[in-house]
């Protein structure tokens, strides 16, 4: 018997309206995370290069912790394991939003502490000399300067974050993996359903990518 | 006459290395000091525990009426000092990210709550002051050297400070374009500020200085009137450093 594999168009398309409503989730999930990421990532970020040892130490073990796990095990752990410790469970999504922004967090802590060190020390000796405060000197000399400079690994690291997401399916999280999952359980269409599936998620980096170009070309075009 | 700055017995050290001993130094007000000495003398260093910028480990150091202890001990007084002092630097630190106008008007919106109309009148006089009114709304990086750091000048000036540091402010400008910085420095002299002044500039020392600091070691070795250090120098380390920047 010979085999033969023919590419199913019209199991592709017909898989779509029902992939798409995995694409909320993604987003909200993503997004969500990113967003809780990167108030995470300013703190810890500048409390990595505080000059107090107690408060620098905490933010590294931090980084170090969420940098050199696994997302999976992460969230694994979040999901299964954090309902032992606090005596009720927590919803999919929850644990998703939560898995994401402590990861991102870690990384864009370090985009942060990249970014501010890379200002040169003679811009907050000027702030300081017009007689500006150490915080004022940060926020309105330094942080303009060092947050440009974070704006392209901040957008590489939404785009991982958002490709992680879709190991959230293993919790159940009615996102885009999970709704492909979930259809091929009753069409055996798995070639064609994945395919579309990481189209969507082309379709959403892709539009990111774009709206980071146009961001960083305005951004830089006044330094 | 009223002494802006007072140190005596100071002491500073990077590490191990002893870079200012035993400075004993006052500027009068409305005195123009100039600094010279060969690189790594300690002479911008002295400047620039004037306003805080380094710390310094023992003697005192009083500046506008307020005593900022070693290791700076006294935020509060360090805090005074800065709005009363300005500073010029070498590599100009304009705010790159801001407009030349928004460079100047930042300080005094931020430290004394100047009003965005108050503030920006200030910064259009102070521009058109040192001769770039017309640049107002570029950006730092589209200005010469001589006109950022005329900018620079712009931008302390805002604070009205009583007392102007300048360290090294021509040593990063092409040749053609020191002469318009040390012109608005020559004006202010002539209005009367409060000026510290180091530089390698020995033409303008000899012009605008009421007196002449050399310093070789972290030492000040000697001082005088610009003619006497410059044509009658006393000791011989000060006759062999004049010597070398002056044969050219």
């Amino acid at each position: 018997m010979e085999f033969q594999f023919q590419f199913d168009w019209q199991a592709a398309i017909d898989s779509i309206p029902f992939l798409i409503k995995g694409i909320p989730y993604t987003l909200l999930i993503s997004f969500g995370g990113l967003l809780i990421g990167f108030a995470l990532g300013i703190f810890f970020g500048l409390l990595s290069i505080n000059k107090k040892w107690f408060l620098r130490w905490p933010a590294t073990a931090y980084i170090e912790i969420f940098r050199g796990t696994p997302i999976l095990v992460q969230v694994l752990f979040i999901f299964y394991g954090l309902p032992d410790l606090i005596g009720g469970p927590i919803d999919p999504l929850t644990a998703g939003i939560a898995a994401i922004a402590l990861n991102s967090g870690a990384y864009i802590s370090e985009v942060v502490r990249g970014g501010v060190q890379s200002i040169d020390k003679g811009q907050t000796e000027a702030g300081l000399s017009l007689g500006l405060s150490r915080t004022q000197t940060f926020w309105s000399v330094v942080w303009p300067q060092a947050f440009r400079r974070m704006i392209p690994p901040l957008g590489n690291q939404a785009i991982v974050s958002i490709k992680d997401t879709s190991l959230f399916s293993v919790i159940g999280v009615g996102e885009l993996v999970r709704q492909g999952q979930i259809y091929i359980a009753n069409t055996f269409t798995a070639f064609e359903v994945y395919f579309v599936v990481a189209i969507l998620y082309l379709a959403i980096t892709l539009s990111l990518s774009i709206i980071l170009r146009f961001v960083e070309r305005r951004g830089l075009a006044s330094v | 006459m009223t002494q802006i700055v007072k140190m005596k017995g100071m002491n500073k050290y990077f590490g191990k290395l002893h870079v200012l001993k035993d400075i004993d130094l006052t500027v009068e007000q409305g005195e123009v000091v100039v600094i010279i000495g060969a690189s790594g003398s300690g002479k911008s260093t002295l400047i620039r525990c004037v306003n805080g910028l380094e710390e310094y480990e023992s003697g005192t150091l009083e500046v506008d009426g307020q005593q900022l202890a070693p290791k700076s001990g006294n935020p509060k007084a360090l805090a005074e000092i800065r709005k009363e002092v300005g500073m010029v630097f070498q590599q100009f630190n304009l705010f790159p990210h801001l407009t030349v106008k928004r460079n100047i008007m930042l300080a005094p919106q931020k430290v004394k709550d100047a009003p965005e109309t108050v503030a920006n009148a200030t910064a259009e006089r102070l521009l058109n002051r040192v001769g770039i009114g017309n640049q107002a709304d570029k950006y730092p990086s589209q200005l010469s050297g001589g006109q950022q750091q005329r900018v620079a000048i712009a931008r302390a000036l805002a604070m009205e400070p009583r007392l102007m540091l300048f360290d090294e402010p021509t040593s990063a400008l092409d040749p053609e374009m020191i002469g318009e910085v040390l012109d608005v420095m020559r004006e202010l002299a002539k209005e009367g500020m409060t000026m510290m002044v180091v530089t390698h500039e020995m033409g303008f020392a000899r012009e605008v200085a009421d007196r002449v600091i050399y310093i070789h070691e972290g030492q000040i070795v000697e001082q005088g009137k610009p003619d006497d250090v410059f044509d009658n120098p006393q000791n011989e380390r000060t006759q062999a450093f004049l010597s070398r920047v002056l044969a050219h």
